[in-house]
């Protein structure tokens, strides 16, 4: 001990300022919003699948321009053309067809002039695939953004009311939604199908209408906890109306709540679209979406399967995407989890 | 008394996503057979992590880079996993903190209590159940015969630590590592749980190691103290030595947050928070909250001073160079009680 | 426990009494006539008709006289079908449904359970990773085009497997694959989420403190604790089977209740509709009900804090 060198002065009391100096707090601080986004941007599976899901989106918006034409025309003499990329030398996209053994220019055998092609191949009318395909995105996306709005209109006000008024009210309601809940979305769904005309709205609405029933759950639950804690106790001290605490309280604190459910809901959204058109109670025809395309798909499925893979394919990259996305989104706005 | 527990050097990171917590820094210190070493320290001194390295059950990202665990001649870090297993819950057994979430809420606890014995086959089942029931009994817990079949859930937080200590002392261990086991009860109840350790460490012949960030608990339990701060001891000594004749600021810092019966006015508590491990000062890690600091504290670590055969501590202030200072007033009344009382002790056994 | 019993009976008696009547006149809302060759019949005809099925009747009339028929087991007669009453109709195509969707439940949790404890175990492994990806892959691929690529591919292609046929059981094994992977994906999930949670927990600690070696830990402790939650999912679980089984069974030519409900759509069959729509809200709630009773007895916390309470 005693052969440690120690200069001179060493053992002068230290002055109170460097003290102060030492216990500043050198890390920045972050928001929780900043901190969820950091952590969402080190998942590389979710960036890679909000990249996919925008640049699906991107194509489903520019459909109109980037369509090679329009997804309703019909030329019969063209029906059930494969795919074809160019002058037909990349696999898969040749432009002919295995029938019977023989290899066969299907473009040849339609009189299709020269230089004409159909990259992802037509339908049994003749349709243009990637043009349907195109459209078809764009319908089950709205679909799905449409009946997830609807989700979040019901949803958000009533798990709100809900769980803030509590008491008598919160009982009835709880019930209601223990009762809409018992009954299969699905049944509730396709009885609304069958009641509305087959369209754009009643899928909607028919989506939205059962959807919500998760979302205000959340909602109220999350809400019972909030409105005992201080800043909205204080609030409501400072008289402060409850339609104004919900949205400057208590819509900020739920917004994580309500993006991850949202992303959850997309999904399902497009699902029971594809589902409703695929037992042909859905977008009623000539129009195109993913569900329609899919049912058309499946009836020549076992010959011409390429009507069925690439709608297939589209759906099945837009679900995955976005279920990632969301798993990625709860994992950063919920690190517990 | 020989030692049945060596810690020499002991240093352990955690890889966390901001880099390397040095949460241990070189921490050595031995454990004697049959006493009760008080580990204290506020959270997040390391104390908790010293223990788990002896139990080797560290979390995944914890690195340890340096030291020995001797237990029986035998360097516990080196030991493999099925070595370890055999050890846990027989010869070293642990009571864990919070006693509302140590228990299998799905088994029935006189299962619980059995399950070491059957672990590690000191005996049949029939015998197990048998001696769980009895172990149930000395913990104090009533009708222990009819209760064996309860679950967890049935038992107040009170009777459930007592549970926990009961699987912990149900196969006689060696060393038992009791990690705060009174913080989640009620004053009362903790009194209970601390007469009621003592108590069974005399029964069974155990060393115990008892962390805790309570000074208070400490008095009554502790042959000896080791005070940790930002994964280092700083200072250690017999239980008296520490309560009286404290030579770190810290460990004065602490005296002086407890509350006593002779404190009046608000209880003083130490300015600042512990440093960031991430990235430990250089110096004296105690010295920005330090109102005794001197230059020296923020440039050169202090080593252990030596005051008396059982006491050290570490701090400048031993340095023959370093000025004189006066512990806080509060602390100066603690030493002078006890002085008094020495004084009285010795007039006693001149007198008997 | 009785009087919790009775409570739940009783919401689920008005659940279905609501379903009824709503389904009801909903019905009476669809567009479109029930009789298959409308065009072809004169006046006469059809007002026979109506008079025959009760039709011409007020509204009100024919809810009290649907209503009363079905606290006796009578759901009505079907308009197609041979005019069968709907409930033999329901019970003739029962059998194949219930056989492939218990064998997609039993499956699908097995195997996902499975999955979701190695995960869990494994977790921020490779192994985990995997698993992760192929529960979100289960969730996000619709089952019906899962049913016609496993008929593309495994038996339409490779011919293991007939196309579409109903006979016998190696004809149930790639509708209950096509059903069973949505479970699967949902329960090792919820399993993975449910085993992190109680690995992190105090007593897997203390677990390890006695000594246990950690797949002992895991078979002793983990597990059992871990397992019961998931049982909470098997009403969503329910759901998602009776969803999937109206287009597996389509693609498949089972003749099951889902592939009937969508042929009675299809048909404008009211009253096989209805029935349909009461008879699944039924096996809904049931299986809800029963598995909260089941998880009250499985569950120590629950099971006795309602029957005897603390000492």
């Amino acid at each position: 001990m005693a052969d440690i060198k120690i200069p001179a002065g060493s053992f002068k009391p230290l002055t109170q300022d460097t003290h102060e100096a030492q216990e500043k707090i050198s890390a920045p601080s972050l928001t929780f919003t900043q901190d969820a986004l950091r952590r969402l941007k080190q998942n590389k599976v979710a960036v890679v699948s909000l990249i996919v899901l925008l640049i699906v989106m991107l194509a489903a918006l520019l459909a109109p321009v980037i369509a090679p034409q329009s997804p309703n025309t019909q030329n019969v003499a063209y029906a059930n053309l494969p795919p074809k990329i160019g002058s037909g030398n990349i696999p898969g996209f040749t432009g002919k067809m295995n029938v019977g053994g023989v290899e066969v220019d299907k473009y040849q055998q339609a009189g299709v002039p020269k230089g004409k092609t159909f990259i992802l191949g037509t339908d049994y009318l003749g349709r243009d695939l990637l043009s349907r395909i195109l459209y078809g995105t764009r319908l089950s996306l709205l679909i799905g953004i449409l009946a997830t709005l609807v989700d979040l209109l019901i949803g958000i006000p009533y798990g709100i009311v809900s769980g803030w008024r509590g008491g008598r009210l919160d009982m009835f309601m709880q019930r209601v939604t223990e009762i809409i809940s018992s009954i299969p979305n699905l049944i509730v769904v396709v009885l609304m199908m069958l009641v509305l005309r087959p369209g754009l709205l009643s899928i909607v609405i028919a989506i939205g209408f059962t959807g919500w029933i998760t979302m205000a759950r959340l909602i109220r639950a999350q809400t019972f906890q909030l409105k005992e804690q201080e800043f909205v106790l204080a609030a409501r001290t400072l008289g402060e109306s409850s339609t104004k605490i919900a949205w400057k309280h208590l819509i900020p604190n739920l917004s994580s709540t309500i993006i991850i459910q949202t992303m959850f809901t997309i999904p399902s959204a497009i699902f029971f679209e594809a589902f409703l058109s695929f037992i042909g109670i859905g977008i009623p025809a000539p129009n195109a979406s993913l569900g329609t395309l899919l049912s058309d798909g499946q009836k020549a499925f076992r010959f011409l399967p390429y009507q069925m893979w690439y709608p297939a394919a589209v759906l099945c990259v837009i679900m995955i995407a976005v279920n990632l996305l969301a798993d990625g989104l709860r994992d950063a706005f919920d690190p517990k989890s | 008394m020989a030692n049945i527990l060596e810690v020499k050097h002991l240093s352990i990171d955690f890889k966390t996503y901001a880099g390397n917590v040095h949460a241990i820094r070189d921490v050595s210190f031995n454990l004697k057979k049959g006493e009760t070493l008080a580990i204290v320290g506020e959270s997040g001194s390391g104390k908790s992590v010293t223990v788990r390295s002896i139990m080797g059950l560290l979390a995944g990202n914890a690195h340890i880079k340096g030291g020995t665990i001797k237990y029986h001649d035998e360097d516990l870090l080196q030991k493999p996993e099925q070595e370890m297993n055999a050890l846990r819950g027989s010869d070293i057994a642990m009571i864990f903190q919070d006693p509302m979430t140590s228990l299998d809420p799905t088994m029935p606890i006189g299962k619980q209590v059995a399950e070491p014995l059957l672990i590690h086959k000191t005996m049949n089942k029939e015998e197990a159940m048998k001696r769980a029931q009895s172990v149930l009994e000395l913990v104090g817990i009533p009708n222990a015969k009819a209760r064996m079949k309860d679950y967890p859930h049935q038992f107040s937080g009170g009777q459930r630590q007592r549970i926990v200590i009961a699987i912990a002392i149900v196969d006689y261990p060696q060393i038992l590592i009791a990690d705060e086991p009174t913080t989640a009860l009620d004053v009362t109840v903790q009194a209970q749980i601390i007469d009621l350790m003592k108590e069974l460490q005399r029964k069974i012949e155990t060393s115990i190691i008892f962390i805790t960030h309570d000074l208070g608990v400490v008095a009554g339990i502790a042959d000896r103290v080791a005070v940790m701060y930002a994964g280092k001891i700083i200072e250690y000594g017999l239980v008296d030595e520490i309560f009286y004749e404290p030579k770190h600021p810290y460990t004065w810092g602490l005296l002086n947050s407890m509350p006593t019966l002779d404190t009046a006015g608000r209880l003083e508590a130490i300015p600042g928070t512990p440093p960031d491990l991430l990235d430990p000062p250089k110096g004296d890690a105690f010295a920005p909250r330090n109102p005794y600091a001197l230059q020296i504290d923020v440039e050169q670590e202090p080593p252990f001073f030596q005051v008396s055969k059982t006491h050290f501590a570490a701090t400048w202030l031993l340095h023959p160079d370093a000025p004189s200072v006066e512990p806080p007033a509060a602390v100066r009344a603690m030493m002078a009680k006890y002085q008094a009382a020495q004084v009285q002790a010795k007039v006693g056994t001149i007198d008997g | 426990m009785s009087k919790y019993l009775i409570k739940r009976i009783f919401y689920l008696v008005l659940t279905l009494f609501i379903v009824a009547s709503v389904t009801f006149f909903m019905m009476k809302l669809m567009p479109g006539t029930p009789y298959t060759n409308q065009e072809k019949m004169s006046a006469d005809q059809l007002r026979i008709m109506n008079e025959q099925y009760g039709l011409n009747k007020p509204l009100i009339q024919q809810y009290f006289i649907y209503l009363g028929g079905l606290l006796h087991g009578d759901f009505g007669t079907s308009f197609q079908f041979n005019n069968q009453p709907v409930l033999s109709l329901i019970m003739t195509r029962l059998g194949p449904s219930l056989q492939i969707g218990a064998q997609a439940m039993i499956v699908g949790s097995l195997l996902g359970i499975l999955l979701g404890a190695v995960a869990a175990i494994r977790k921020n492994t490779w192994v985990d990773g995997v698993a992760t990806f192929f529960s979100i892959v289960g969730i996000s691929i619709p089952n019906f085009v899962l049913a016609v690529l496993l008929q593309f591919f495994l038996a339409f292609k490779l011919q293991l497997f007939p196309i579409a046929l109903w006979d016998g059981w190696s004809s149930s094994i790639l509708p209950t694959l096509a059903l069973a992977v949505a479970p699967l994906a949902n329960t090792a999930r919820f399993m993975r989420t449910e085993m992190v949670d109680v690995l992190n927990s105090d007593y897997i600690e203390l677990a390890k403190a006695k000594g246990n070696s950690k797949w002992q830990t895991v078979a002793k402790h983990a597990l059992r604790n871990s397992m019961i939650p998931v049982v909470t999912i098997i009403g969503p679980m329910a759901v998602n089977l009776m969803t999937g089984s109206l287009v597996v069974e389509n693609i498949f030519s089972i003749p099951g209740i889902g592939e009937q409900f969508v042929k009675s759509i299809m048909t404008n069959d009211y009253p096989t509709i209805m029935g349909l729509t009461i008879f699944y809200s039924f096996l809904l709630t049931v299986i809800i009900l029963v598995v909260d009773i089941l998880y009250g007895i499985i569950d120590p916390r629950i099971r006795l804090s309602d029957s005897q309470g603390a000492h």
